[in-house]
């Protein structure tokens, strides 16, 4: 890639024989072959560097595309969808005019390698994307996974993650509503940061990523252009890790919130005077990007003069220009009688804008450089044509050894004693502990809208002051469960997130998903990831809620050994009036408890089964999708009459977990009576899915048992809010505060 | 009548459209003033809100303690216009040298963001007489760089005065001296605390409860009567 002389098309045009660096940038041969095929020349470098980029797992989803369309295939029929898969974030009607847009995405590999960093440019990134939506971000959510949480590494990434998370949306005036957090020693090397985020703005803001009308400007805005970055998307999020190559640090990206605050504001106050046409931010494959999607996706094509992109470093090649992944920037296609007013809004917001080209009335997209032609392409092979491998699967041999290992057959506790024993060490296990010495460290409180925050069973956000009108989001994952079989692993994953949005009171409405996997090239891993998608695929059909869209990150791999296949999903729902909406907390003593739902003897996969005996084997919880469904009306309906005070789902940790947290938030205990037909071990630790306590005030109590009985749900009187004791009658008592010891005291021990 | 209390954006204020909310439950009208602005808008009362103006850079508040807006507000302050800083502006308002003492990084290292216990210590600033002298209240607050330091004499001197005017209670979040979370001037009309009142105007809203109210009360009724 040197500088000179100049590679310009008509250069590459003239020199058939110079050998391009397409491997180093992360191209195998094939690929390389099919881009002088496209063009019927060489590439110039700039032309490669797009090209790579563009064509990179991370951009391309050229592993994942041939499952990901049934998605599409099997989207039920939903009159809220108003942009569907494709745009940077799908949007959704809510009603009274409001529509929400929503979106998770991964930073796994550059946590690893920057922590802080890494997880505060996720954060930039995700909220970008809302933003170019044409909404006003409100919220996020974190959803996290790190090594084991006694590893010396852990204690290297999960601070610095924790803290460029807080450091990046604190300073942009985001609350921070919900996420999880979860040790595994399998994503020892690879933790996992999801990031998500919300927007709401009115149905007629919606804005595309598309440059129509010949003559329209191409602005560039934000930040300068520096080299930091370069390649993230093919070098580092495409690639699995190996020790023996130099550092990628140089391919992280650095963020600086402050501009990206300023960077929301401006476009915002852009969007209100309808300046902009088409808008698009510049993440992973930057510029490249940026101006071959606006191009592709809009009727004309595109001409860009590079050397007008301020550059914070003027030394940069202008193959680096287009591959640098500097954060804080967007850009955006002004009609050009509008320029000169969106120019005004950047200055005062102190935002450098920049008109780097305009959209012309061919199709091709076309870059120059110091006078000579440096990219002549058709946008649409770059950003939607790249290659789509249908990569070999097969169901590893081990997944039969690992589900003949019945879980449902370790030992069990004998007497109460180690009953009790076993819940204590339940509770202040590190995946069930407190994580508020993590979620302290997030601002939960900014724009004065948190109907709920962590550790909720969703986040809720109100979004219009007169009417009480809200959106939930619950975010769920549980890659114990989907290695042992990843369909019905990504099911219970939609499942949770769905019942958790339910159990808030809210009516789930839509799905976003963050699918987190080993190597593609590992037929193995590819099953986990196929068998993954057509769960959830099947799943959101079932259950009526759409995936909008989402994110792949592969190659979560150090060597042989993968993380745990791991769908992280997300789920939307409306909320009429927050002011109905269910805490976890108990609210008053004497309140009766009732179990919703079945309970099984189901511990594969279990937290009883990972705490108590380290053990990962079995088949997961049975799904029964309709049975969510209907669990989810009874929750909404007794949140909106007025029949349930406080609700919380069951899932990992089961039934104690859930009463436990409830009576920790509350300062409120409970009397339990093991039901018929149970045992005190199976009522306390299964992990059955479909299921929820609720504490019902005593006037209710007849009209909500009536309820569920006409519609078939089993409900089961399980103990009264009580006295500041966990007891459970004929076997233990806990008292409150040495619970509170317990569940509380762990994260700070390992990490503080 | 009501009052017209401003609230001024600097580049990276966060809370500043809660702070109008704030304002306008309260009963008055919040007027939005813009850091560039070289008036006051003839405004009754000024709010700076919180948040990470100019990102923090160089020290909290050490930037938007230079906007234009700072001019006539320091004029005005110090003849007895009613100012509250919160959080990000009450960084600023110790940067400007209206009130004393500075904020340094909380002491243990962390950005935290909890629901606090306070004690209000003096009832009579003029935003803080909807309160009473030693009432306990709930206020959330979140901060990097809210560990309170002043040197001792200042500290007894703020002591002596009554113009200690917010001390947590139970948990001393950053390290603050004293337990200080918020202080006044001697004419009672400048406020500044860490603490976020303006998060806690409205049930269910936040931690639910409302014990951030009469700072915005307290200072329309003594404009509304005045």
């Amino acid at each position: 890639m040197s500088r000179t002389p100049l590679d310009t098309v008509e250069h590459a045009a003239a020199t058939p024989d110079v050998e391009l660096p397409w491997a180093e940038l992360g191209l195998k041969k094939d690929e390389y072959e099919r881009v002088v095929e496209i063009l019927g020349r060489r590439p110039t470098g700039a032309e490669l560097a797009m090209y790579s980029v563009m064509w990179s797992e991370h951009c391309s989803y050229k592993s994942s595309k041939v499952h990901l369309r049934q998605f599409g295939e099997k989207a039920p029929e939903n009159d809220a969808m108003l942009v569907g898969i494709g745009e940077n974030a799908g949007v959704v009607d809510v009603g009274q005019g409001y529509a929400v847009t929503f979106k998770v995405e991964s930073h796994n590999h550059p946590s690893y390698v920057e922590p802080y960093q890494g997880a505060a440019t996720g954060v930039g990134g995700i909220v970008r994307d809302i933003i170019a939506m044409g909404a006003r971000p409100v919220a996020v959510v974190d959803p996290l996974r790190f090594g084991a949480a006694d590893h010396p590494d852990t204690k290297r990434v999960l601070p610095g993650v924790v803290a460029g998370i807080g450091g990046y949306g604190n300073c942009l005036g985001l609350p921070n509503i919900g996420g999880e957090v979860v040790f595994d020693a399998c994503y020892q090397g690879n933790p996992l940061v999801n990031a998500g985020a919300i927007g709401v703005m009115r149905h007629e803001d919606i804005h595309l990523a598309k440059a129509s009308g010949a003559g329209n400007k191409v602005i560039l805005y934000g930040a300068r252009t520096g080299g930091d970055g370069i390649g993230g998307a093919s070098i580092l999020a495409s690639e699995t890790f190996d020790d023996a190559k130099p550092s990628k640090r140089p391919a992280v990206q650095v963020g600086d919130p402050f501009q990206e605050k300023l960077l929301i504001e401006c476009t915002l106050e852009a969007f209100q005077e309808k300046l902009v046409v088409g808008i698009q931010d510049l993440g992973a494959a930057g510029l490249s990007c940026a101006t071959s999607e606006l191009a592709s996706n809009g009727s004309g094509g595109m001409r860009v003069t590079l050397d007008d992109v301020p550059l914070r470093d003027s030394t940069l090649s202008p193959e680096e220009i287009l591959m640098s992944e500097s954060q804080e920037r967007m850009c955006a296609v002004v009609e050009p009688e509008k320029v000169d007013r969106f120019l005004e809004i950047c200055e005062k917001w102190d935002v450098i804008a920049t008109v780097i080209g305009e959209v012309t009335d061919g199709d091709r997209l076309e870059i120059y450089w110091h006078g000579g032609k440096i990219v002549d392409v058709d946008p649409r092979t770059v950003a939607h044509e790249g290659p789509v491998y249908e990569r070999p699967y097969a169901r590893p041999d081990w997944q039969d050894a690992l589900q003949a290992d019945d879980a449902n057959k370790l030992p069990r506790p004998e007497t109460s004693e180690e009953l009790r024993d076993q819940v204590l060490k339940l509770v202040s296990s590190p995946n069930q502990a407190s994580k508020s010495w993590i979620t302290s460290q997030y601002d939960h409180f900014v724009q004065g809208n948190t109907v709920l925050a962590q550790p909720e069973d969703s986040g809720m956000i109100r979004i219009d002051e007169e009417t009480g009108l809200g959106v939930a989001i619950a975010t769920d994952g549980n890659g114990r469960y989907a290695k042992l079989d990843p369909y019905h692993g990504a099911q219970l994953a939609l499942a949770e997130a769905y019942r958790n949005v339910a159990t808030t009171g809210a009516k789930p409405l839509a799905v976003s998903d963050c699918l987190n996997f080993g190597s593609p090239e590992d037929p193995a891993v590819m099953w986990q990831f196929a068998e993954a998608v057509r769960g959830l695929a099947d799943g959101c059909q079932q259950l009526g809620t759409p995936v909008t869209g989402g994110n792949v990150s592969l190659y979560n791999q150090t060597g042989e050994a993968a993380i745990h296949p791991t769908p992280v999903v997300a789920v939307l729902g409306v909320i009429d009036d927050v002011a109905r909406r269910t805490p976890v907390a108990f609210q008053e003593e004497g309140q009766l408890l009732y179990l919703l739902g079945d309970t099984r003897e189901e511990f594969g996969g279990s937290a009883w089964s990972q705490v108590i005996h380290d053990h990962l084997g079995g088949l997961p919880p049975k799904v029964d999708l309709e049975r969510e469904r209907l669990l989810a009306e009874i929750l909404i309906a007794g949140s909106r009459d007025g029949m349930i005070d406080s609700a919380h789902d069951l899932s990992d940790g089961g039934l104690i977990q859930a009463v436990v947290e409830s009576a920790l938030l509350g300062g409120k205990g409970a009397r339990l009576i093991v039901p018929d037909g149970l045992d005190a071990f199976t009522f306390l630790f299964s992990e059955s899915a479909g299921r929820a306590v609720v504490a019902v005030p005593r006037s209710e109590e007849l009209r909500f048992t009536d309820m569920c009985g006409a519609r078939g749900l089993p409900a089961t009187r399980i103990g009264v809010v009580d006295g500041d004791t966990v007891d459970v009658q004929g076997e233990f008592t806990l008292t409150l505060s040495e619970l509170r010891e317990a569940h509380e005291g762990t994260i700070p021990a390992l990490l503080a | 009548m009501t009052a017209r209390i401003g609230v001024v954006t600097f580049p990276g204020s966060l809370d500043d459209r809660d702070t109008q909310r704030a304002i306008r439950l309260a009963g008055a009208e919040p007027v939005a003033l813009w850091h560039k602005d070289k008036d006051l808008k003839q405004v009754d009362a000024v709010v700076l809100c919180g948040g990470f103006s100019y990102g923090d850079y160089l020290r909290a508040g050490a930037i938007a303690r230079f906007s234009p807006v700072m001019e006539p507000l320091l004029e005005q302050a110090k003849a007895g216009l009613p100012v509250l800083g919160i959080c990000n502006g009450f960084q600023i308002l110790t940067e400007a040298h209206l009130l004393p003492g500075t904020m340094l990084r909380n002491d243990h290292l962390h950005f935290i963001c909890r629901d606090q216990k306070l004690r209000v210590e003096n009832a009579e600033t003029a935003w803080t007489t909807d309160y009473t002298a030693g009432q306990e209240i709930h206020i959330p607050l979140k901060n990097n760089d809210g560990q309170y330091v002043a040197d001792a004499y200042t500290l007894d001197q703020l002591e002596a005065e009554g113009r200690v005017a917010f001390r947590y209670l139970d948990f001393n979040p950053n390290g603050s001296q004293r337990d200080i979370a918020g202080v006044t001037n001697a004419a009672g009309n400048v406020v500044g605390l860490m603490p976020h009142p303006e998060h806690a105007v409205e049930p269910l809203i936040g931690t639910g409860r409302t014990d951030g109210l009469p700072f915005f009360t307290s200072i329309l009724k003594k404009l509304v009567n005045a």
